[in-house]
């Protein structure tokens, strides 16, 4: 089965012709038709859009094939997709097909991919277990009874049961690191403006980055490649240029200084989380790499910080959906004021409901000052505490979760876990810095990420540390019991 | 008691851009609804703004024009409120670091000149239009949504209606000179909200304010503030309070009406927006946008006044628009009498044009043209009453007044022969009329100067018919 291949191997058999796209396509939608039964991570999934786009790419010539040319890959349904459904897994979106094609989903149809299907989420990216969503449960593929992490679980999750090879998720707070982590999967947050952010529904603007979700660290670069780079739709979106990430994949690491907060490692993380991490640690070490404790201060305030900034872009940006252009509509409102409390009550989640009044009182008069400014002068020092460390080190390496994946409808009230959750993870986004969480064990059976933190706009040393442990390592290579083919 | 008056004003000014502030649509007037809009007009999910960088010139333009310190660090903010013709939920604006700040302008009035003060010029988008049927519906049309805007606020430094009126008459030349907006409060171009309080003279502290909307003409804005000040008067006479409210000037009545009550100010929830990152503005950037901004109309006043020795009222009046001054000054170019042209364009030119309903554009009368009028009436070739006729072709076709005469035979007649000849015959035929002038009927000349006139089809030089009139009447 082409299933149970490598991006690599797929790119070869199609290079030689000895398969199509369109058998690959049919291949996939049949995958996933098969495990998503159990899995539940596609909300859509565009069988007839997929096939009638591979018989076109069929009909290229040899010199027109993109970087990934034929790969599938599901897309999370934040993300817009001209033509095809895109919810954000709420009930407000519902029925909303989008007139226009998104960035990020131009040019991964441009390196000449196949889009397989909508990825199931937290509603509008707000949570961490994908139960947020409005539409149904996606499972983690290494244990039916965990949640895949999230917001992008179902990205995490498709991914990692091998429906795709590829999926597209989004971080406001560590939603592509922490699902890829929990379902034993490589996601990366680039950094702020490396990706358009035109297309992506925006939560926490600021914040918010589309990025790639992959089995494999080169995979994950290939598809960073394609979808980066300076987009004249997103004004903040960086004109740096994009290096082929891959070229930086050379598992050469000697010399490399890696730095550790203490805190990373500390209270609240898991034992066998903190076991699997140190042994990584002593992976990069045996590479020849150079690891020293550090102290991030400032991050210690990244929770409070996160979640004012996050929820007050979030009340901003959420107004729009207002009932009357698009969206849930209460076809029987009275007049203007009902159409508003009503679209917005019905339309939204308890979750979304509950952060957009949050940020809402963040901003409002009275705590403007002690809330939303103070938390943009916090932001501002956790960000100079990576840059010092940044001066020294090259990369900043730590657990990507506190634990492994939690059980379905468990809610995790320790405030310990849950503090050391938010101190891995927001603190990159508040800073605007990349990550990546790759594979580095288990605990518990369940799959336990590392996190590689680094400097502005250094993805490819992001790259070249977690390839050169990935291939040092095993643990990229084993599959979820749900995700055997069969 | 007696109360000095204290008038601040907002004008939202729409800039005359190809496209809207945040989005690729075109920003023009008069398309049919909702035809002039794109995604991010909409606030569809997932769009995001991009900066139109002709708003930002046209900003920094007429911050410049209006003495302000212009920004070197600006951003946009977003100002959240709900209304259905504000599709975001949420108007990008500008509010800690607006494009200009700390301006002025200088306005002449009732016989004194006085600088008024404007704390602030900031750009903005503008909403969309809403219009209420009376079946329960409203409909909404987004084609203005996005429009640029600059907001002027002058400090609370107008004391009259006359003030008021002075300074947005100069706002609106200068705003015109720049060619940032066509300025014209008809088409919603210029748009004028004025804050009305009263204090008796000698207190420091300002009263309660209203805020009058609804003005839509110079004169309703006069007319308004001083229906709006006598309302207060008599309420502050009669010991009631002001309450801070909204309140509309009934054009019909020439009476402010109450909106709305403002209770507490409106919570804004102001942000940073962070889908567009500040702007830095260099020494390079305000040389080219510095670079671009013509003479104002003050600094021509003060040439023609100096340079060309007009009188002040015919400078003002010859600046009040781009248009005309821009005509004026080709004229004279074109080897015109400066005080002749003055005279035609304030007088005939103007006369022509109110009759008409039109613009000085869109008429085939060109700076040359009037020139060519102007210097046949220096040079005696006709007299000021042929040059209304030759005008008059001029106006309606276009052309070179020379040619008109010449081909019309409209020359003047200045020799003196043949008009003495004429004279002879005129008088030979009206004994009575000279014996009325020996008797000291002045008006006697008249009647004979129009005779002369009429036999010679208004082509006689009039004074020269004057001075040998009164040889040939000597003569018998």
């Amino acid at each position: 089965m082409v299933v149970n291949k490598t991006a690599s191997e797929l790119q070869s058999l199609l290079h030689s012709r000895e398969l199509s796209v369109k058998e690959l396509t049919e291949a996939t939608l049949q995958t996933i038709e098969e495990k998503d039964k159990t899995i539940q991570a596609f909300l859509t999934v565009t069988g007839p859009e997929a096939l009638a786009a591979a018989e076109q790419l069929d009909n290229l010539p040899d010199d027109k094939r993109g970087s990934l040319f034929g790969m599938p890959i599901g897309i999370k349904d934040n993300i817009i997709t001209k033509g095809i459904k895109t919810t954000c897994a709420s009930k407000m979106l519902e029925n909303f097909v989008p007139v226009y094609e998104g960035t990020a989903t131009e040019r991964v149809k441009d390196s000449g991919m196949v889009v397989v299907g909508k990825l199931n989420m937290d509603e509008f990216a707000m949570g961490s277990t994908t139960e947020h969503s409005a539409f149904q449960i996606t499972r983690n593929p290494w244990n039916l009874d965990r949640v895949p992490g999230g917001s992008s679980g179902g990205s995490a999750a498709a991914v990692a049961a091998g429906e795709v090879l590829f999926s597209l998720g989004s971080d406001t707070g560590g939603s592509v690191r922490q699902p890829a982590a929990f379902c034993g999967v490589v996601g990366m947050k680039p950094t702020y403006g490396r990706v358009s952010r035109s297309g992506l529904v925006a939560f926490g603007s600021s914040l918010d980055q589309i990025g790639p979700i992959t089995t494999t660290v080169e995979d994950n670069a290939m598809l960073l490649s394609a979808i980066a780079g300076a987009d004249y739709r997103d004004a903040s979106a960086s004109e740096k240029p994009v290096p082929d990430f891959r070229n930086s994949l050379t598992g050469d690491i000697k010399g490399l200084k890696i730095a550790v907060p203490a805190r990373y490692l500390g209270e609240g993380v898991d034992p066998e989380v903190r076991e699997a991490v140190k042994k990584a640690i002593g992976v990069l070490e045996s590479l020849g790499a150079h690891v020293d404790e550090v102290d991030l201060h400032y991050s210690r305030y990244a929770a409070p910080t996160y979640y004012v900034i996050s929820s007050a872009e979030a009340s901003s940006n959420l107004a729009r959906f207002d009932g009357i252009r698009y969206g849930y509509h209460p076809a029987d409102a009275k007049n203007l004021n009902e159409i508003y409390l009503r679209s917005r009550s019905e339309g939204f989640g308890e979750e979304v409901r509950k952060r957009v009044l949050y940020g809402t009182y963040a901003l409002s008069a009275g705590h403007h000052e002690d809330l939303y400014e103070r938390a943009q002068k916090v932001r501002t020092l956790i960000a100079q505490d990576f840059q010092n460390v940044f001066k020294e080190y090259d990369v900043i390496v730590g657990p990507t979760s506190a634990t492994n994946a939690y059980k379905l409808g468990e809610t995790i009230k320790d405030p310990l876990t849950l503090y050391a959750n938010d101190l891995l993870t927001t603190p990159v986004n508040l800073a605007g810095i990349p990550a990546i969480s790759v594979p580095c064990g288990f605990a518990d059976g369940l799959p336990v990420g590392l996190q590689i933190i680094g400097n502005h706009f250094e993805e490819a040393m992001l790259y070249k540390v977690a390839h050169a442990y990935e291939q040092a390592t095993e643990f990229h290579r084993q599959t979820p019991p749900a995700g055997k083919g069969n | 008691m007696n109360f000095e008056t204290i008038v601040g004003l907002e004008v939202h000014v729409e800039l005359k851009t190809d496209t809207k502030i945040f989005s690729p649509a075109p920003a023009h007037f008069g398309a049919a609804p909702n035809m002039n809009i794109h995604p991010t007009d909409l606030a569809y999910p997932g769009t995001l703004p991009t900066m139109n960088k002709q708003a930002i010139d046209f900003g920094m333009k007429a911050s410049m024009a209006l003495n302000c310190d212009v920004a070197r660090v600006m951003n946009f903010d977003r100002k959240h409120y709900f209304y259905p013709d504000n599709p975001k939920a949420y108007q990008v604006s500008q509010d800690d670091r607006p494009v200009g700040a700390n301006g002025w302008i200088e306005i002449e009035v009732d016989g004194y000149k006085k600088k008024i003060r404007i704390e602030r010029v900031h750009l903005e988008e503008d909403a969309g239009k809403l219009t209420h049927s009376d079946n329960g519906y409203s409909l909404v049309d987004l084609n203005r949504q996005g429009t640029p805007l600059i907001e002027i606020v002058t400090e609370a430094d107008i004391r009259t209606p006359n003030e008021a009126y002075a300074f947005l008459e100069k706002l609106k030349a200068i705003i015109q000179y720049t060619g940032v907006s066509d300025v014209r409060m008809e088409e919603g171009s210029l748009r004028c909200d004025a804050n009305i309080s009263l204090r008796p003279y000698g207190q420091d502290e300002f009263g309660t304010k209203t805020e009058l909307k609804n003005l839509n003409s110079f004169n309703f804005v006069r007319r308004g503030i001083a229906n709006e000040v006598e309302r207060q008067e008599k309420l502050l006479l009669s010991g009631e309070k002001i309450v801070q409210q909204t309140r509309r000037y009934d054009e019909a009545t020439g009476q402010t009406v109450l909106m709305r009550i403002k209770g507490s100010a409106n919570d804004y929830r102001f942000i940073n927006d962070p889908d567009l990152p500040e702007i830095v503005i260099d020494e390079d950037w305000i040389e080219r946008v510095r670079a671009e901004i013509p003479e104002l109309p003050d600094a021509r006043k003060n040439r023609y006044v100096s340079e060309l020795d007009l009188p002040a009222y015919d400078a003002h009046v010859l600046t009040l628009t781009k248009e005309m001054s821009d005509f004026f000054d080709e004229t004279v170019k074109a080897g015109a009498d400066a005080k002749l042209a003055s005279n035609w364009l304030m007088g005939g030119v103007s006369e022509y044009l109110n009759a008409e309903g039109k613009e000085l554009k869109e008429t085939p009368i060109t700076p040359a043209g009037l020139a060519s009028l102007v210097k046949l009436i220096s040079d005696g070739t006709i007299s000021s009453k042929i040059a209304k006729k030759v005008f008059k072709e001029l106006a309606e076709n276009g052309g070179d007044a020379a040619v008109i005469v010449k081909e019309k035979g409209l020359v003047q007649i200045s020799d003196e022969g043949t008009l003495r000849k004429v004279i002879s015959e005129i008088l030979d035929a009206n004994e009575q009329s000279i014996e009325d002038y020996k008797n000291g009927k002045d008006r006697a000349v008249g009647f004979l100067v129009g005779q002369v006139m009429k036999a010679t089809k208004g082509q006689a030089n009039p004074p020269l018919v004057n001075k040998l009139l009164l040889e040939e009447i000597s003569k018998r």
